[in-house]
């Protein structure tokens, strides 16, 4: 088995409206059937705007909010078959813990404020009761020379406030990656951070995606930053993956009428550099979305590269 | 281990360090130490009468709070009063009689056989102010300032206590009103409208009916009323707040326990909130229970609001000002305490808000 | 070309507890009528507190020891607070961070934007005030029905072109903005910069565009000022510093922007963290975290000082002896 995660038919959908007696119970869907693998080692951008699901399925898939239906299935090392996360027992319960983590966007909040960085760091093994606790120091001292936070011991006493929010994000990669996870969700974790900070940050997961075999899945709005991360990328839109390919066949070969047009508007750092226009009108695209069969599988274009069928074919252009 | 233990020392430096800075900003606080200092002015007086005691420099019998009495002794002249005025020695018929004079016809029936002229020893009760006692006597011949200070101490019992248990209370419900949600977090919000619902000086009436209600049993009942109120719903929104932060979707995704999330994580980000309330809470009790002993609600020997209590039914309160002593420092004592205890909340806000710093 | 803005030597600080915080140190540069000018930094350099000295709206504890505004040839430091009002929004007017939150919630739209008018117009009749809103309305692209509602009612991207619509409502001859587009999604970024652009060109507006996204600077303006510290370390055209920036500072900033174009490249970091703001020296700022310092700059000999390379494209002398 070469994946390290399936997911198939994801659906999560929210009710509003409050209480029993609620007139207008409106049914949104976050995440409206989607499909997508990740092979072990490699990296998928989920890419999209703000709304479009990609926070709601990060969440499902470990574990977070329930979802409403649908398969999520995880490879289980010990046995070598891909095990559905709703049938896991105990032991393999922690053991899928032990592999899926998550970092988060702000680095202000992911910290808690009343604990030292040792403490923050220590957490995970804590919780799985791994090795003496002199072994689990001595892993919170490692990783923290992994992460670049040297020398470790003027960091392990710190509160969070004390360090910059670079540092901070660097705390949180140690956190998630100090049990050797295959798979670590990543949530925007360079947005808000300084622009000349974000690379040292990116760098740094690839480097450790690589010596530590990690998948990752990239949340981010922003195509440049999925296109450093990513193998893969899959575009969402109101729910939907409308479209999902190798990265650099995704930026040269766009098909999807949602992803020209998000590509068109991003502004390219070179003055001298004329943008190809892109206009389609996300009303109009997101109702013919709605409207048609919900079961129409992607369309494989070649290479890997599958895009959502609708009756567009006039916006496919 | 070398390592671990010099580890072990940073962090303790540190923490020293961090300890050290909060306590200079308390201190730059006016407010904060304003009121700092008057609750350790307070508690002096309440630890300084066991050690007058004790150390047998007041005598038991003269001093004692409750049991003790001493007479001041007094001489007067007994008069009669003219018929017309002025005369020479009185200007008005209200100057007479003066000072240490007392008229025929009212000394008379208890002294048979005295004069106009006689000296006659009286013994004053209440006594005002003198070098023997700072505070004067009460009605019953006991001292002001040692009731005071024996007030000072069920002040300060009954304020901690009520407020440790009110808070504690509090903190716990809200919290778990938070964490678990649902039909947990609707019946104790239903609970708290209830028990904001209820007056509570009434409630505490009734309740007296029904027992005989002594300092520590006061605290109790003032504890759990204040615990399952208002502040229940405050704690809980708190607690809201760092439930949905990402470090506590982290512990969840790794796989901690509910119960383990809510101490470890929930708890410590409430309590500087919840220490808040408690020293807020302190105030309140403090002014219950002068108020409630006032109305003669509580079996105590003797405290603030008892003072005052038996001072206005023996009737001295009508006289004005004439025997201050006897309301004045009592009064005093429970504004005071309370609002230093209110004061140090204040300081504390701004050690624990940073927002609400000048800078 | 007539000049509009004049900066020269402005030299701002923060009084704080812990000191003062140099935050804006010898910044000068101009803009002309018509002219797009971009001011490029990373948090804490120092744009955001130009853009507020501009209008004099400066935090309290804020103090400009030096240097002057001159905007329209009018001296703005030290002006009385009643001419300065008839300067702002008449004259500059400015969109701010976070503008989508800068909407009072209780008052409609329509109402707020009349507010504007009202102060600098006060002749105006009911009617020509709607007429104007409703003009200023179809420049930035929103119905007229938005006058009459709340700002809860609004989207994001609806919110930030009315902001823009209340910046342009008294005619000015120049407008600041502040990360105008920070919060908002990329192709709604994409219309309202589309917007800015076009309305820049019909009314012949200067603009000052503050961001922290160079890929955005690029499309936006004619000439530029990067910032790093308070300080000014590179400025001129445009297309000239994005082809031969000369200031580490500079090329090390588009090195660490990925973009989608172009071939994939390993992109360079930056080590280090910003410096403090407190009592600075003249001394590079910059030098601690230079890839390639001189032994001059790390000694700390040479001092901040913009020097003109070529023409009109101004480097701190630091840089330029580097090589």
């Amino acid at each position: 088995m070469n994946n390290i995660i399936e997911v198939s038919n994801l659906v999560k959908t929210f009710e509003t409206g409050r209480g029993f007696l609620a007139k207008n119970k409106k049914i949104i869907q976050a995440v409206d059937d989607i499909s997508f693998t990740i092979p072990k080692g490699e990296s998928l951008g989920l890419v999209g705007q703000s709304g479009c699901g990609k926070t709601t399925t990060a969440r499902a898939l470990c574990l977070l909010d329930p979802k409403t239906s649908g398969s999520i299935k995880f490879y289980n090392n010990e046995t070598k078959i891909m095990d559905n996360l709703d049938e896991l027992k105990d032991e393999e319960l922690k053991s899928f813990r032990r592999n899926t983590q998550m970092i988060f966007q702000d680095p202000y909040e992911s910290l808690n404020p009343r604990w030292t960085i040792k403490d923050i760091i220590l957490e995970p093994l804590n919780i799985h009761n791994l090795g003496t606790l002199s072994d689990r120091l001595e892993a919170v001292v490692e990783i923290l020379k992994t992460v670049g936070l040297t020398p470790p011991e003027n960091y392990l006493p710190r509160y969070p406030h004390e360090l910059s929010g670079g540092q901070r994000q660097r705390v949180s990669i140690a956190r998630a990656l100090i049990m050797n996870p295959k798979f670590v969700i990543c949530d925007e974790p360079t947005s808000m951070l300084d622009v000349s900070i974000r690379i040292s940050i990116m760098d740094l997961m690839l480097d450790l995606a690589k010596e530590l075999n990690v998948s990752y899945l990239y949340i981010t709005h922003d195509l440049a930053v999925a296109r450093y991360m990513c193998n893969r990328i899959a575009v969402m839109f109101n729910g939907k993956i409308v479209e999902i390919a190798k990265t650099e066949e995704l930026l040269s070969n766009p098909t999807h009428p949602y992803t020209k047009r998000l590509i068109s508007s991003i502004p390219v750092p070179d003055p001298s550099y004329t943008r190809v226009e892109y206009e389609v009108d996300f009303t109009e695209l997101d109702q013919i979305i709605k409207s048609n069969n919900k079961n129409l599988p992607m369309v494989d274009i070649g290479d890997e590269h599958f895009v959502a069928t609708h009756d567009v074919k006039d916006l496919l252009i | 281990m070398n390592k671990i233990d010099s580890e072990k020392e940073i962090q303790k430096q540190h923490r020293r360090e961090i300890i050290n800075k909060n306590i200079s900003l308390f201190k730059s606080n006016k407010i904060g130490m304003t009121g700092l200092i008057i609750i350790i002015l307070f508690g002096f007086l309440a630890l300084l009468s066991p050690v007058l005691f004790l150390s047998g420099l007041w005598d038991q019998k003269t001093y004692h709070p409750v049991v003790g009495y001493d007479s001041i002794e007094s001489s007067i002249t007994v008069i009669e009063c003219p018929k017309t005025y002025p005369t020479a020695k009185y200007e008005s018929k209200e100057l007479c009689p003066a000072e240490n004079e007392r008229e025929l016809n009212i000394v008379k029936p208890f002294n048979p056989g005295v004069e106009v002229g006689d000296q006659l020893t009286v013994y004053l009760q209440p006594a005002p102010p003198s070098s023997k006692h700072i505070l004067g006597t009460d009605s019953l011949g006991r001292d002001v300032f040692s009731q005071i200070m024996k007030g000072s101490q069920v002040a300060f019992l009954l304020g901690l206590l009520s407020a440790i248990v009110g808070v504690s209370i509090s903190t716990f419900l809200g919290s778990i009103a938070a964490y678990w949600g649902g039909s947990v977090d609707a019946y104790l919000m239903r609970q708290s409208d209830l028990v904001l619902m209820l007056p509570s000086l009434p409630l505490l009436f009734i309740i007296s009916a029904f027992a005989e209600l002594q300092v520590w049993h006061l605290a109790l009942v003032l504890g759990i009323i204040g615990g399952l109120g208002g502040s229940v719903i405050t704690i809980k929104s708190q607690a809201l707040q760092v439930k949905v932060k990402p470090f506590v979707d982290a512990a969840r995704i790794t796989g901690g326990s509910r119960m383990k999330i809510l101490t470890s994580h929930i708890l410590p980000n409430v309590a500087p909130l919840a220490l808040l309330f408690m020293v807020f809470s302190v105030t309140g009790a403090i002014a219950s229970e002068s108020v409630l002993s006032f109305l003669g609600l509580i079996n105590i020997d003797m405290s603030w609001g008892l003072m005052i209590s038996v001072a206005q039914s023996d009737g001295y309160m009508n006289q004005g000002l004439e025997y201050w002593w006897l309301v004045i420092p009592a009064g005093l004592a429970v504004t005071l305490l309370a609002g230093g205890f209110y004061l140090v909340g204040r300081g504390l806000d701004d050690v624990f808000n940073p927002r609400l710093r000048k800078r | 070309m007539k000049t509009i803005l004049e900066v020269d030597n402005l030299n701002m600080h923060y009084e704080t507890l812990e000191g003062n915080v140099v935050a804006v140190k010898n910044v000068s540069f101009t803009v002309a009528k018509g002219e797009s000018f971009g001011l490029v930094g990373e948090s804490g350099c120092g744009k955001s507190s130009v853009a507020a000295a501009l209008l004099q709206l400066q935090a309290e504890n804020a103090v400009i020891t030096n240097g002057s505004i001159l905007v329209n040839d009018t001296e703005l430091v030290g002006m009385s607070e009643k001419s300065l009002r008839k300067i702002r929004w008449n004259t500059i007017s400015i969109v701010f961070q976070g503008a989508m939150n800068s909407w009072n919630p209780v008052i409609k739209i329509g109402e707020q934007i009349r507010e504007a008018i009202r102060e600098h117009f006060p002749e105006n009749s009911k009617s020509e005030n709607l007429n104007k809103i409703y003009e200023l309305f179809d420049i930035v692209g929103l119905q007229h029905t938005t006058i009459d509602r709340y700002p809860h009612e609004l989207s994001g991207g609806m919110k930030q072109r009315a902001m823009i619509a209340l910046a342009l409502s008294c005619n000015p001859d120049m407008v600041i903005a502040d990360e105008p587009t920070t919060a908002l999604d990329v192709v709604i970024q994409d219309q309202i910069l589309k917007e800015i652009k076009k309305i820049q060109k019909l009314l012949g507006l200067s603009l000052i565009y503050i961001s922290h996204d160079i890929a955005v600077i690029a499309e936006m303006t004619d000439n530029m000022a990067v910032m790093y510290a308070g300080h000014i370390i590179e400025k001129g055209p445009t297309k000239l510093l994005f082809n031969n920036p000369q200031h580490s500072y500079t090329k090390l900033l588009l090195e660490s922007t990925p973009s989608i174009v172009g071939s994939k490249i390993k992109l360079r970091a930056l080590e280090g963290e910003p410096p403090s703001l407190i009592n600075i020296t003249d001394k590079c700022a910059f030098s601690p975290r230079c890839p390639e310092p001189s032994k001059d700059c790390k000694d700390g000999i040479i001092s901040m000082k913009l020097i003109e390379k070529d023409q009109d494209h101004w480097v701190d002398q630091c840089c330029v002896n580097c090589g």
